[in-house]
């Protein structure tokens, strides 16, 4: 089980947090502008690195605030937490 | 721990060497004053407490005690630990039996019954010892190659085979003890309690550690529990018992004795199984095999397994090491077992397992054996070294016993089927290859084998750590490690019990600086170890014949795997390590191949000539030993398994004799019957006749435990109309339509949404116009995940300028505050707005019918009811009846309906008001059913039963929802080409043309009622989309043709109010095929042809909610 820091209340066990995927995902600003093929990217497309991966993660047993980490996905190791936006 | 509980001069009590003739009269660690019976296939057998079952068959001379996988070789007893390949049985009866437990681990206790798992129809005569003698028919991968044709007869095989190689048997009852979980933190968790594990926890924790200490024995100690040596001056024994008294006097250490640590995980989360039950401190007595009497006795609140979950600071491995088997023809037989076992019991337990023993290895260790065998009185027959200069120091001692020591010889036959008789002995080249002499046979009775030792690195490889090859010990020692964690003693290549000692107590100390404590350094006990000739590798001994002529040499005895097996599949084109595992089974089974891998490897990288190193391992995955799932599931089962949420109003609902249906872990009323009312299932179809009761509700809706039960109970034909559904629902729903019903709405999920920025967020989260909305007033909304498709929909309402309250689905409430977080934190941090959820500070009574005004209205307050100045979906906050409420005018039914929410302390006694004031008008609760078939009856859509995920608004007919000049989620996604195809599943009523068959929820929709007829004329796209099987209607028409599937039932009831079944659909460009006819497939092969229609039943125009 994965130990995650949450920037808030510290190291915790993982089964007190939830996943929310990759992050850096830009909401497109106007999204009417974009082809199918643009949306379909933002909408569907991910990166399934061997290495660094940044991800959303929220403390959602816990205060419910979500952060942004960089885990190697390979060894499962952290490198960095910090407030989304 | 427990005391050593005899002294070892006390003799044995008396008339039990008549039935354990294989006990030695003293010694041992058992305690000889507590004769234990227990039953093993039936006979009755007798031991002693601190037995365990292996101990204890061995001690009444039972030498067969299972029927091998494959070959149903007879097996007996070979380790006598968690590496025990052969000595697989079923412990227990009825509930609480047990598969596929290793003999050498059960502690023995009274009463104890225990079964071989395999043999028909008996052990003694196996049937299919057959296999034994046709192997060549039954080489590796015979499964692939002989059962793959004809398929169809594969159902017909798999039942034989599982008979035939099938372990133990599942308990068919709900198991009966408890099992907990516990967790724990600690600065240092030590895995094994031998030697090196011992000094380690004792140097940590006299600095100050918070230590745990575990060890799958039931006694701490490894291999100093049958150890010779002599340890600080005492024996081995004795200094045991005063480190064990050291290292619990020290504070803050936890001992775990019958605890096995299974799986190292990420971050040094660690998982271990105590087996509380087994702990020698409290013996088991006299506990009845039969369930019923074993009840609320003895095992009340006993703890039968503890699974400890813990995340330690730093992690020692000391977990020893496995003593490997030799390889030679027949090395199977009973009486074969591993030196080391041979001196556990012995030393241990009191059993001398022969009366005339034969030592086999390549190394020095095993020469214990001998000298343990001839201290017990037992004779030995030779040792006999492969290596041409034999043992190092310790042969002398053998050579004084008078044993002969055969150097450079090995054995190449066994003879003796259910017991070795004796072995045949050649003399080998120095080298090991070749024989270069005469054979002799030489009697004997056991035959004790030691080929090497190898670590258990199993748990450092779980923690991610490499292994690498020891040419020196011809073994896999630990590398690198993969967390905060060390490898120590044998477990790490050390063999020698001086190293182990030494080498603990520094890792200790080591762990205790890296966990923040000064180290507290004491001397390191004195202990001599002898000078050894060094191991010599012998992975198979040269045969006198080609392997595939000679008698089977074994490798993985549980699994029946031979070198035969691997030279076939090398042969067969397989080479990497784990493509051999899978194809020869080498590996597999309860033991994991803890005696036979490394063996099976050797036999690999011979034929495939390479050097072991490159060959390597198969993966080490958690768990260690088999782990119950009692103990995964802890606590968490029956009761305990979900927690289960009740409205204030659910003592009422009790009372009123309410059956509940459990709604997103919510209790909520299902409906309420009436003294006298039916409660019969739910008819599929009036015309139930034979074909019509086997119509199982198998595409039913799950919250209709009735829909899937057998109407065999009813006769057929006599049921009429009104009692297609439960009396009660009926009376409900016509109550609801007539005169005035009340149902308890508190499980809505409700958020109130504040802040500056309030209607710009919710703008971008509802399709429809929220700036647009005036103070007051209520909007029914939809929210889109970015896809575009209906996630959740409710009523909101704006209390305020900045101020609204939002309702979601009963089962969506955590999961749409979840999403609207995420969207304010992750994506639009700078909007000022704040979410709580007020579920359960309101709760929620919903008012519905004609009469529901005139019930307000008739009560003291300030709110004023009527249509000018509460119209149609607006609130109303005011008191009423003396409470404080929020009042809602909205419906889900159609009529006209109000919805208070009222604070959840006062909820009962507003209730009772309402009742009581709505008796002149036979006020009527009802519960979910009713409202799912109010709402039907209007086409209001159930997220989560009429969608699922792959439903756009569109789909549903919610246009006029869509706002087009501002952006929401999902609303790009709308445009998108495969949102926009025209024969997109599309929401609409259907009604059977029968007139009285209620569809199942589920039923699949198809164009034509024969598979064999032709279907009408369609888009291309919807054909294309049809054209899979329906599955097979039925053998007498032969080969079932495909039918376009157009669609499915998504809920389906009888109304009483229009007095006729209806059901909601999605089906394939539905809304433009109103009026035509398609047909239901029911799963009895039988089909319903039904209209298409509106999905608006009842009141299309809407008049009656708005009076």
């Amino acid at each position: 089980m994965l130990l995650i820091k949450c920037p808030w209340c510290g190291t915790r066990d993982e089964s007190e947090f939830s996943y929310g995927g990759e992050a850096d995902i830009a909401r497109p600003a106007t999204p009417d502008t974009l082809t199918d093929a643009e949306w379909a990217d933002y909408l569907f497309m991910r990166k399934n690195p061997r290495g660094l991966h940044r991800e959303q993660w929220v403390h959602a047993h816990g205060c419910r605030r979500w952060f942004v980490l960089e885990r190697d996905t390979v060894t499962y190791r952290f490198s960095a937490t910090r407030e989304p936006g | 721990m427990r005391a050593k509980a005899s002294s070892p001069d006390k003799g044995d009590s008396g008339g039990m060497g008549k039935q354990q003739p294989n006990r030695l009269p003293r010694g041992g660690r058992i305690d000889r004053s507590q004769p234990l019976t227990f039953h093993f296939n039936n006979r009755a057998c007798q031991g002693y407490a601190g037995d365990t079952l292996a101990s204890a068959l061995l001690a009444n001379g039972i030498d067969v005690i299972g029927r091998s996988f494959k070959y149903h070789r007879p097996r007996g007893i070979m380790g006598s630990g968690m590496e025990e390949p052969n000595a697989i049985i079923q412990v227990g009866v009825g509930a609480d039996t047990v598969p596929n437990l290793r003999a050498t681990e059960v502690a023995l206790y009274d009463g104890l019954t225990a079964s071989t798992v395999r043999g028909w129809p008996g052990l003694d005569f196996d049937l299919l010892a057959i296999n034994d003698f046709c192997h060549r028919l039954l080489s590796a991968g015979f499964y692939y190659k002989t059962f793959m044709r004809p398929g169809a007869l594969w159902k017909w095989y798999e039942r034989c085979l599982r008979k035939a190689s099938g372990l133990g048997v599942s308990p068919q009852l709900p198991d009966p003890d408890r099992y907990t979980h516990r967790n724990a933190h600690c600065d240092v968790l030590v895995v094994g309690a031998g030697p090196a594990g011992l000094m380690a926890a004792l140097a940590a924790a006299k600095s100050g550690a918070r230590v745990i200490i575990a060890d799958e024995q039931s006694e701490f100690g490894g291999s100093l529990l049958y150890s010779a040596a002599r340890v600080a001056g005492n024996s081995a024994d004795e200094w045991l018992g005063k480190a064990l008294t050291a290292l619990a006097d020290c504070p803050e250490v936890v001992l775990l004795p019958c605890s096995t640590v299974f799986g190292y995980y990420d971050y040094n989360f660690l998982t271990i199984l105590e087996r509380c039950r087994d702990r020698p401190a409290e013996p088991r007595q006299g506990l009845s095999p039969s369930p019923p009497e074993r009840e609320g006795s003895k095992r009340q609140g006993e703890i039968r397994q503890r699974l400890w979950r813990v995340r330690a600071k730093r992690v020692i491995l000391a977990t020893g090491a496995i003593e490997r088997p030799l390889v030679f023809p027949n090395n199977d037989r009973p009486g074969v077992m591993l030196a080391s076992a041979v001196s556990h019991y012995i030393h241990r337990y009191g059993v001398c397992p022969g009366r005339r023993g034969l030592i086999f290895a390549n190394n020095d260790s095993a020469c214990q054996a001998a000298l343990d065998l001839a201290a017990a009185g037992a004779a030995v027959a030779a040792v006999v070294d492969c290596r041409a200069a034999g043992p190092g120091a310790i042969a002398d001692a053998v050579e004084q016993a008078g044993i002969d020591v055969f150097r450079g010889h090995v054995i190449t036959g066994v003879t003796g089927r259910k017991r070795v008789r004796s072995v045949q002995v050649t003399p080998v080249s120095a080298d090991g290859k070749t024989l270069n002499g005469a054979s002799k046979t030489i009697a004997c009775d056991l035959v004790a084998m030691s080929g090497g030792w190898s670590p258990a690195v199993h748990l450092h490889s779980q923690a991610g750590g490499g292994i690498a090859w020891s040419e020196a010990h011809a073994c896999f020692i630990p590398d690198k490690p993969g967390q905060d964690n060390v490898s120590v003693g044998a477990g790490n290549g050390s063999f020698a019990l001086d190293a182990c000692l030494a080498e603990g107590q520094q890792v200790g100390l080591d762990a205790a600086r890296q966990c923040g404590f000064e180290p507290v350094p004491f001397s390191t006990p004195k202990t001599v170890s002898a000078t050894v000739n060094p191991l010599q590798p012998l992975w198979r001994t040269p045969a006198l014949q080609s392997p595939e002529r000679s008698p089977k040499q074994f490798l993985d005895y549980q699994n029946d795997t031979t070198v035969t097996d691997v030279r076939l599949a090398v042969r067969e084109g397989f080479q990497n390590v784990e493509h051999v595992k899978r194809y020869t089974a080498l590996g597999f089974g309860t033991d994991q191949g803890k005696l036979g891998n490394i063996n099976g490897m050797a036999a690999l990288a011979e034929c495939l000539d390479k050097p072991i190193a490159e060959v390597g391992t198969t993966t080490f995955r958690p768990p260690y030993t088999p782990v119950a799932f009692g103990a995964c599931a802890g606590m968490d089962v029956g009761q305990l398994y979900e927690p289960v949420r009740k409205t204030p109003l659910h003592d009422w609902h009790e009372a009123a004799g309410a059956e509940f249906e459990v709604v997103g872990q919510w209790l909520r009323p299902w409906y309420f019957p009436r003294a006298g009312e039916d409660r019969l299932p739910l008819p599929l179809t009036k015309k139930a006749g034979a074909r019509g009761a086997e119509t199982g509700g198998e595409g039913g809706d799950r919250r209709k435990p009735f829909a899937t039960l057998s109407l065999a109970a009813q006769a057929p034909g006599e049921a009429s109309a009104r009692e297609d559904l439960p009396e009660a629902v009926a009376r409900e729903c016509l109550a609801a339509r007539n005169s005035l019903a009340i149902m308890d709405a508190s499980t809505l999920g409700k958020i109130e949404v504040q802040g500056l920025d309030a209607v710009a967020f919710l703008e971008r989260i509802y399709t429809h116009n929220v700036a647009g909305m005036k103070i007051g007033r209520c909007a029914y909304g939809i929210m889109l995940g970015e896809d575009g498709m209906l996630m959740d929909d409710g009523v909101m309402a704006r209390l305020g300028e900045r101020h609204f309250y939002l309702t979601t689905t009963t089962g969506g409430a955590a999961g749409v505050l979840h999403w609207l977080e995420q969207w304010l934190q992750t994506e639009w941090p700078e909007l000022k707005v704040y979410l709580t959820s007020v579920t359960e500070r309101w709760a929620t009574i919903a008012l519905v019918g004609p009469n529901s005004r005139k019930l307000l209205q008739g009560l003291n307050g300030d709110i004023a009811f009527d249509q000018a100045d509460f119209p149609f979906m607006s609130v109303r906050s005011g008191v009423l009846a003396g409470f404080a409420v929020q009042v809602f005018r909205v419906s889900f039914s159609g009529e006209l309906a109000f919805e208070i929410n009222v604070e959840s302390d006062e909820a009962l006694a507003l209730w009772r008001k309402l009742m009581e004031a709505g008796g002149q008008y036979d006020i009527t609760p009802y519960g979910t059913e009713t409202m799912h078939v109010l709402r039907a009856e209007k086409g209001f859509v159930i997220v989560g039963q009429d969608t699922d995920g792959s439903v756009s608004p569109v789909d549903l007919g919610m246009n006029w929802l869509l706002t087009e000049d501002k952006d929401y989620l999902g609303k790009r996604s709308l445009a998108r080409p495969d949102c926009r195809r025209a024969d997109r599943k599309q929401w609409v009523g259907l009604l059977s043309e029968d007139g009285t068959t209620v569809l199942p929820e589920g039923t699949q929709l198809v164009e034509a009622n024969t598979p064999g007829g032709r279907p009408p004329r369609l888009p291309l796209a919807a054909l294309l989309e049809g054209s899979r099987l329906v599955g097979k209607p039925g053998r007498a028409r032969g080969r079932a043709r495909p039918i376009p599937m157009v669609g499915h039932v998504t809920s389906s009831y009888y109304s009483a109010c229009l007095g006729h079944p209806i059901a909601l659909a999605l089906v394939s460009a539905g809304r433009a095929r109103k009026g035509d006819h398609i047909h239901a497939a029911l799963s009895d092969g039988r089909y319903v042809k039904v209209k298409i229609v509106s999905p608006i039943f009842y009141d299309p125009k809407g008049e009656r909610q708005h009076v």
